[in-house]
């Protein structure tokens, strides 16, 4: 890539081959994120679609509780922090209000799929006009990896220390799927980021998803299958390959919904 | 110059009105007895008005929408009745911690629990000591007719402006359901801060963060400092009461608030004509509470009759401030009960 500039003396200065940066909507920081985790690689994916939509400046990112509470730190837009589960109501009190504003919730499976359940599914049911990043990671990082809604059968968390057993608490939560039996028009997907290449797909998706919001469509839902190698007990290479081996059967990767049917 | 006629309206109504007036354009509500009338009115109101009216899910999901835009420096309001206002005290919590403004009104029924849907004032705790969780207050109004309220409702947001601050206007359900004329009051121009901190977008500026989490104990410290330092302001600026009291000698001094006040007033005035010196107080801000006020009206009063829709909570403070050594006595009744005339006249007779 070649691009020019001019200085003040009037000079042209031209640079050559800057072929990665860090995007502009993502601050200069080091995050708290623990080795392994897939957090990083969303939040840079998420800031590249802003700025390459030239979002930035109108964007609201809504922070969830869980692992990425400080998501407001790293995001270079204008944010808010929200009580736990209750991101996709705040992010419906800011669009309404704003209806000029890009408004976008970021949630990991706890927030999302336990505590804020009512929260996203009328959210997703009033069509309102936000984008949602739900991290699925099937397990609660934050609080030292507690069972999550999404916590795959069988397995170990510090609360189902002999694996989840589904005859007691039920089966893991697919919310792509529920959310995409509501009539109303919508953008659901499920991607992951445990290969390069479901990476790449998962952009893609993020950028559907702002541009459903830019164009005022409908709502967009991206979940994301991500990985936890800190409370899952496995090394990250590892924790990708149980990704594929173990969430991929039960958590689908596809389009489950959109706005065009 | 415009001549507004006075109009006949309820109480629910006069409040989502005066909202309208003060330009409150961003409403989020839940449906629940008895201030379901406030939403219905709005659903046709917000629109002509250019506002936003939106019934969420739940009075969790309401209080957060209110949140969200109060972030975004709107005037912005909900309104609920005590059930409802307990799930709300969530958000409230998060509003005073991130210190953005939004106004509250809690139409009081009966409690606990579901309790009933007929008037009370048995949230006078939950008001006005906090509500939700962590070292924070919402200032607190509590209107005794409906003009008052609606004079009350328009303070509201610029009380929430100056301070950054949930405000509450409590009324039990008959400031509610009551219909009595009403004229609304001129506007004053909003003193609107938010260009410095509300969340906007961050074109041609650093991007803004509002948050109310501070994991550092000595930066959360300064913010508890800070709101402490906030009520202390309300307490010198913003009290509000209403005094009768005689001069000299005051034989009984009734200390009552909302639609209680009133009452008392009716059972005074029959006593009264029996030659008794009797006083009336009446908070009307009850967070902060007119204590200074108070301790003034009851120097001279022999004793003193609290008067509440409940089992008994603003007396805590009535003592506190005039001292447990003071001849202190209370009425009230519970379960929806509204205390009449007849019967503060039996309790007062039993005192003199």
């Amino acid at each position: 890539m070649i691009f020019v500039t001019t200085a003040q003396a009037g000079m042209t200065i031209i640079f050559m081959d800057k072929i990665f940066t860090r995007p502009e909507s993502l601050r200069d920081v080091t995050t708290h994120y623990c080795p392994g985790c897939t957090h990083g690689i969303i939040h840079r994916m998420v800031a590249e679609v802003l700025d390459e939509l030239s979002l930035r400046e109108k964007t609201i990112g809504v922070a969830p509780v869980g692992c990425a509470v400080l998501a407001y730190n790293y995001f270079n837009c204008d944010c808010v922090e929200a009580a736990h589960g209750r991101a996709p109501a705040m992010a419906t009190g800011i669009k309404r209000s704003n209806p000029g504003f890009i408004v976008f919730t970021y949630q990991g499976d706890g927030d999302l799929a336990s505590i804020g359940t009512a929260e996203i599914i009328h959210a997703a049911n009033r069509g309102e006009k936000i984008t949602v990043v739900f991290v699925n990671n099937a397990i609660y990082g934050m609080t030292g990896g507690q069972m999550a809604p999404t916590t795959m059968p069988c397995q170990i968390t510090t609360t189902t220390p002999k694996g989840r057993d589904v005859k007691q608490v039920g089966y893991p939560m697919r919310m792509s799927e529920l959310l995409s039996t509501l009539e109303t028009p919508s953008f659901i997907v499920r991607s992951a980021v445990h290969t390069t290449r479901n990476m790449i797909k998962t952009k893609e998706y993020l950028r559907k998803a702002f541009t459903y919001q830019k164009d005022n469509t409908c709502f967009s839902f991206v979940e994301i299958l991500s990985v936890c190698p800190t409370n899952w007990g496995i090394s990250p290479i590892k924790s990708a390959e149980w990704l594929e081996k173990t969430m991929v059967p039960y958590y689908p990767l596809k389009v489950f919904k959109t706005p065009e049917k | 110059m415009v001549i507004m006629a006075k109009k006949l309206m309820k109480g629910n109504e006069a409040i989502a009105e005066a909202a309208i007036h003060a330009g409150a354009l961003s409403y989020f509500c839940y449906p629940i007895t008895p201030q379901t009338e406030i939403a219905e009115y709005l659903a046709k109101r917000m629109p002509e008005a250019g506002g936003v009216f939106l019934q969420a899910e739940s009075e969790l999901a309401a209080a957060n929408m209110v949140y969200g835009a109060a972030c975004t420096g709107k005037r912005v309001f909900t309104t609920s009745s005590s059930p409802g206002i307990s799930l709300m005290m969530e958000a409230m919590s998060y509003i005073a911690g991130t210190e953005v403004p939004a106004v509250f009104v809690n139409i009081m029924r009966c409690g606990p629990g579901l309790g009933g849907i007929l008037p009370a004032q048995a949230d006078y705790f939950q008001a006005t000591k906090g509500g939700g969780h962590g070292d924070y207050h919402a200032l607190v109004l509590a209107p005794s007719t409906i003009q008052e309220a609606a004079d009350l409702m328009m303070d509201a947001f610029d009380l929430a402006d100056k301070y950054r601050s949930p405000v509450m206007l409590v009324g039990d359900g008959m400031i509610g359901q009551m219909m009595e004329p009403v004229e609304f009051k001129p506007v004053k121009p909003r003193v609107d801060s938010s260009s410095e901190w509300a969340v906007t977008g961050c074109k041609g500026r650093e991007p803004r963060i509002l948050t109310s989490l501070f994991l550092d104990p000595n930066t959360l410290e300064k913010v508890n400092e800070r709101l402490t330092a906030k009520y202390e302001r309300m307490k010198r600026e913003e009290t509000r009461f209403e005094a009768n009291v005689p001069d000299g000698e005051c034989e009984l001094l009734l200390v009552a608030y909302g639609t209680m006040a009133r009452i008392c007033k009716s059972a005074m005035a029959d006593i009264a004509k029996e030659g008794h010196k009797l006083g009336l107080f009446r908070p009307i801000t009850l967070f902060p509470f007119p204590e200074g006020q108070l301790e003034q009206a009851a120097r001279g009063a022999k004793k003193i009759l609290v008067v509440e829709m409940s089992a008994g909570q603003m007396i805590e403070d009535v003592e506190r401030i005039v001292g447990k050594g003071k001849d202190i006595h209370f009425y009230g009744r519970t379960g929806g009960n509204v205390p009449t005339p007849d019967e503060v006249m039996r309790e007062m007779r039993k005192i003199i």
